[in-house]
């Protein structure tokens, strides 16, 4: 099991250090026009086409039928409360399922309902344990944080993508910075960003059950956008580069006018193919959970089973086998063996 | 493939004939082009335009004055483009902290350290060399909550 760990922590672990090597050497050896125009491009290329692809060949999935996990009985029985909180866990109509779908999707609500299984301690019997379940808010809360620390840094990035800047990416600036602590000022979603994804990390490794289901696909993204957030926040505060520079690079990428652009420090092109790589590699990941969110049968369907019949499309006709024919069958070897039968001959 | 279900009592069924086909294609797709669309949508407005980046103007009278060799920034170039905000967050720290206005750079020439005394000496022209640059890139520092932009108030007394 040690192997196993080690195999799937560090294979994913050298490949990143790896890809921050080959941004390096590519760099120092002049290569700006390939690491600065041609792998971005491709990467969106990758990212656009690999999105099509998975999306095409999940509509070729059919979903035959609903997955009641909840049937809307509050519709149907009136003693059951008819709040929304009990509309929305089971909804009836589109609308709800809506309401679900967005709360799902912007409050992780799923995730926040985590329970957690483990042996205690039994207070009233030292020597024994208890199996408990309680709700476990951690992994919401370290998800959570990351998704929108993630965002915010996306949308601040759009100030090296448009002139002018729009509004709002100077609001989410100044609401970032509000510390004004270090200069430049430290952007709190940044930190955010390091710190939750640092958490998802030693979560994996440190709880021996997690460790032993984690595989180098679950480590190498988390790998991936450590090392971006850890190159970006030391290209800002530590090792600066030429930002007018970077922009003009970004612009020209941007506006389909792309150009090399000399004097920008070897650390933004190792940040900008980790994350060239990360988009190329999104379609063909777990990070297709993204999309697949809008794709979960138990969350898009209304929950209508109990007054909307639908029918398999492709139901097709089963040869039952009968309780008779099943004793016409076995009927000498049931009475040899005095198992009542329903008929002696 | 046999396309009959078999078990220990004979064929069970008929192997369903599930139809090859796009399966909710219509909410899927609309979901691709509302992704996409939203995501470049901040991109769209200078699609193909030639942006061309901000050129600080060096053409101050105090500059002008130097002679050719004598027009050098307190640090090289290429250090004062990327890090210029932390030589003057260093010089205010030493400033106002230590009482020390001395600065040595390169090559054993001896500064001021004074934002507006010694930088915007030479570079007097703060909208077309401090400014554009910094709204090119969104940046707004706070330096110019305390120190004053002299070149317009000096027009004007004159
Ligand atoms: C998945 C996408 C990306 C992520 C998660 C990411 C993450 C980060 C983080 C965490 C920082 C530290 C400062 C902050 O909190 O904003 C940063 C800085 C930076 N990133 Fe990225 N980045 C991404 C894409 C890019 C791209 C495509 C570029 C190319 C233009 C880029 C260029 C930069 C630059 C120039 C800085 C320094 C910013 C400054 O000095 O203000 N990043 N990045």
């Amino acid at each position: 099991m040690t192997d196993f760990f080690k195999l799937h922590f560090f294979v994913p672990l050298a490949a990143v250090l790896g890809l921050v090597v080959v941004a390096y050497v590519g760099v120092q050896a002049n290569l700006q026009l390939l690491f600065g125009v041609v792998v971005p491009y491709m990467a969106a290329l990758i990212f656009i086409e690999g999105m099509v692809y998975r999306l095409i060949q999940w509509t070729r999935s059919p979903v035959p039928f609903r997955i009641p996990t909840t049937a809307a009985q509050n519709k149907s029985l009136p003693w059951i409360e008819k709040n929304l909180g009990e509309k929305l866990d089971n909804p009836e109509t589109t609308k709800h399922v809506v309401g679900r779908m967005a709360l799902e999707v912007l409050a992780f609500r799923s995730l926040f309902r985590n329970t957690r299984t483990e042996l205690r301690q039994d207070p009233d019997h030292p020597e024994g344990a208890r199996l408990i379940h309680w709700s476990y808010k951690w992994l919401w809360l370290g998800a959570i944080a990351f998704h929108y620390a993630f965002l915010v840094v996306i949308l601040r990035h759009l100030r090296f993508f448009t002139e002018p800047v729009p509004g709002f990416v100077y609001l989410l600036d100044s609401v970032d910075g509000f510390l004004q602590f270090f200069v430049p000022v430290v952007y709190l979603s940044g930190l955010v960003l390091l710190v939750a994804a640092g958490y998802l990390l030693l979560r994996r490794i440190l709880r021996p059950e997690l460790r032993y289901i984690s595989l180098a696909a679950d480590y190498f993204p988390l790998f991936l956008i450590l090392s971006i957030a850890i190159t970006g926040i030391l290209m800002r505060y530590f090792y600066k580069v030429d930002i007018v520079a970077v922009k003009d690079l970004a612009l020209g990428l941007a506006t389909f006018k792309p150009k090399v652009v000399a004097g920008i420090g070897v650390i933004f092109y190792i940040h900008l193919f980790l994350v060239c790589v990360l988009f190329a590699y999104f379609p063909f990941s777990k990070l297709m959970h993204a999309p697949g969110v809008f794709l979960s049968p138990t969350r898009n369907l209304a929950c209508n089973s109990r007054w909307v019949r639908h029918v398999n499309p492709w139901n097709y006709p089963v040869k039952f086998h009968s309780y008779a024919e099943y004793e016409d069958k076995f009927r000498e070897a049931m009475i040899e063996a005095d198992i009542p039968v329903e008929k002696e001959s | 493939m046999d396309d009959k279900y078999k078990n220990e009592f004979g064929v069970f069924a008929e192997r369903p004939k599930v139809e090859k086909k796009i399966y909710d294609g219509k909410y899927i797709f609309l979901g691709l082009i509302i992704f996409f669309a939203v995501v470049t949508s901040p991109l769209w407005q200078n699609l193909g335009k030639a942006i061309p980046a901000p050129v600080p103007k060096l053409d101050t009278p105090a500059i002008q004055k130097l002679a050719e060799k004598d027009r050098k920034c307190v640090q090289p170039l290429a250090f004062m483009r990327a890090n210029h905000m932390q030589l003057l967050d260093t010089w205010r720290t030493e400033v106002v902290r230590g009482g020390n206005r001395d600065f040595v750079g390169p090559g054993g020439v001896k500064y001021t350290a004074s934002l507006q005394n010694t930088c915007l000496d030479c570079h007097s022209n703060k909208a077309q060399f401090c400014d554009q640059c910094h709204n090119y890139v969104a940046v707004t520092p706070t330096c110019w909550g305390c120190h004053l932009d002299m070149t317009q108030k000096l027009a004007e007394a004159k």
